[in-house]
């Protein structure tokens, strides 16, 4: 019973994750192979604050997501500025998230590359539930306004919405700053459920997983990549595979879903939404 | 201590160029950053490594052995994970995510066969050093650095003066026009893919025999990408010049900053190049078009 509450713990920790990448890549229609690395701030920022500073969790935990929109202001600013080509954007969170890695490894505080053990596991079950309704409570209301409305626009046409008074910069640079608070409040939670935390934890594999997810479950969903990566977190560990077999598994999928389905398992539509369509269309029959 | 600093980096850079070619090869006729690129690297390299150490073959059919298989591997990637996409005209980003998946996939598939372990050439080149202008250079870093530099002049040959060179040229400025002219658009990709997985094969052989042979080998081809986009991706040149540059500036940091910095700096000058100089010292305009 153990063992089954703590992969789904695992599982909704990572679906915050996933939302949050959901938002800039699905809604804003850029890709990043960098988002792990806001994973990686919010575990680090709130596991020293508890660890060193005695910092109580749920302070430590809004911190580490704060840290991690903050530190997506350095690569946003700029690059997102300079209105880069979606893929030279892409490779260029690619080197940030690299860069960030390297740096982890050689401060002090972050213990190197060993890793910080021992960090008190105050993450429970109802704690990441309560955090995951939350996150998909902000985001639905994101996407709702008219900043939400604004990423979409800028995913169907960057062009067309800039003409029409969309400021680029701006909604981009948002949809991203949320996007980092949320992997950031995924990775606090993540570091006080597995109560040890490494660099390699956040590199370009889980970046890769992270938009693995997003675009399995689909573009312009909530619901697909939350299906999705919960699917990627449990059948892995109910079919026992190795780790290994697990991403090649994902690799493959990539490459499949792009010649395939390019828009995903439930691209630019929700769960309700197929239950309400079938209802609708029975009843005009 | 100055000129043993250019040395070294130069020598360093020429491997870098080896690989950066391939980047801008594929990334000058399709336009998107093959980030398979590395995967076929470590795989020409485990090519090479079987070779050498299962048929005991000398270095020049090692090379040989791995041009040829990595070539083909090229070839196969393009036909099975990018000329569905290809055809149907989609976005570059799209591509370039299924390398992605691709490198993934390559590399985990590595790991899961063969292992994780640690393999080493057996020794080619002597470990002995020639004396230069008051600064040593071993004798495999002079080899490697010669050799990539043959195999750009010979492709920039290939390139500027013969018919296909000319048809590949002609595509990577119009490739519906090129089609036109009647030049077989699918043989031209595949010629490119062939090339690019040839000069990977060089490249994998080197780079396993001056360092070792690991799954996760092809991610030095980071590197490889920074220095095609400081020279500009999709510009032959550019590769080779902005290899000897990485190459160069990063082992001035290291020797003069620090050793740990230097992939920080690296990765800093990606990103700093890619806001402020996209198209690099010789790369095209690339702006994306509505």
């Amino acid at each position: 019973m153990d063992y089954i509450l703590s992969v789904v713990t695992l599982a909704a920790i990572n679906m915050i994750a996933v939302l949050g990448l959901s938002i800039f890549t699905g809604f804003t229609g850029l890709f990043s192979f960098g988002h792990a690395a806001f994973v990686g701030v919010g575990a680090y920022a709130s596991a020293i604050l508890t660890y060193y500073y005695y910092v109580p969790f749920f302070i430590a935990l809004v911190a580490g997501a704060f840290a991690a929109a903050a530190v997506s202001l350095i690569i946003g600013v700029p690059t997102l500025r300079a209105k880069l080509r979606s893929d030279y954007f892409a490779i260029a969170i690619l080197g940030f998230g690299e860069a960030f890695r390297v740096i982890l490894e050689n401060l002090e505080i972050t213990n190197g590359a060993r890793g910080l053990p021992g960090i008190d596991s105050f993450t429970t079950l109802p704690i990441v539930l309560v955090a995951l309704a939350f996150s998909v409570w902000i985001t639905r209301n994101f996407l709702k306004s008219r900043y939400g409305v604004a990423c979409i626009a800028i995913r169907e046409d960057p062009v067309a919405a800039e003409m029409s008074g969309v400021g680029l910069f701006r909604t981009r640079l948002l949809s991203l700053v949320l996007s980092a608070f949320l992997c950031g409040l995924s990775g606090g939670l993540m570091a006080h459920f597995l109560s040890f935390i490494q660099p390699v934890m956040f590199t370009l594999v889980q970046s890769t997983q992270l938009l693995a997810a997003v675009i399995a479950g689909g573009m312009g969903s909530i619901t697909g990549p939350l299906f999705a990566s919960f699917l990627f977190i449990v059948l892995p560990e109910a079919l026992r595979v190795a780790n290994m077999w697990r991403l090649v598994a994902y690799g493959l999928m990539l490459v499949l879903i792009m010649i395939y389905r390019p828009q995903g398992i439930m691209g630019y539509q929700e769960l309700p939404d197929l239950f309400r369509r079938k209802i609708s269309r029975s009843g005009t029959k | 201590m100055f000129l043993q600093t250019l040395v070294t980096g130069l020598s360093i850079g020429g491997i870098y160029a080896l690989m950066a070619v391939g980047y801008s090869l594929v990334f000058s006729v399709l336009g998107f950053s093959n980030f398979a690129h590395g995967a076929v690297i470590m795989l020409g390299a485990y090519l090479g490594l079987a070779l050498a150490v299962k048929l005991h073959l000398g270095i020049g059919l090692v090379l040989v052995g791995s041009i040829v298989g990595s070539g083909i591997l090229a070839v196969m990637n393009e036909r099975l994970a990018y000329s569905v996409l290809r055809r149907r005209k989609a976005p570059s980003l799209y591509l370039m995510i299924s390398a992605m998946g691709c490198s993934v996939f390559l590399e985990n598939l590595v790991y899961a066969t063969i292992g994780s372990r640690f393999y080493a050439f057996p020794e080619f080149f002597s470990r002995q050093v020639v004396q230069f202008a008051g600064s040593s250079l071993s004798l495999l870093d002079l080899a490697a650095f010669i050799v990539a530099f043959l195999a750009i002049l010979a492709l920039h040959v290939f390139v500027t003066r013969t018919k296909t060179g000319i048809a590949i040229r002609a595509g990577v400025c119009d490739m519906t026009m090129c089609s036109l002219m009647g030049v077989n658009v699918d043989r031209l990709i595949m010629v490119v893919f062939l090339l690019a997985g040839a000069f990977a094969g060089v490249a994998g052989v080197f780079l396993g025999v001056k360092y070792l042979v690991y799954p996760t080998m092809g991610w030095v081809t980071n590197k490889a990408y920074i220095a095609a986009v400081i020279g500009g991706l999709g510009s032959l040149p550019g590769a080779l010049v902005g290899g000897l540059i990485l190459g160069v500036v990063e082992t001035f940091v290291s020797t003069y900053v620090s050793s740990v910095m230097r992939d920080v700096f690296s990765f800093t000058l990606l990103i700093a190049l890619l806001v402020w100089m996209p198209n690099g010292l010789f790369g095209s305009d690339t702006e994306e078009k509505v």
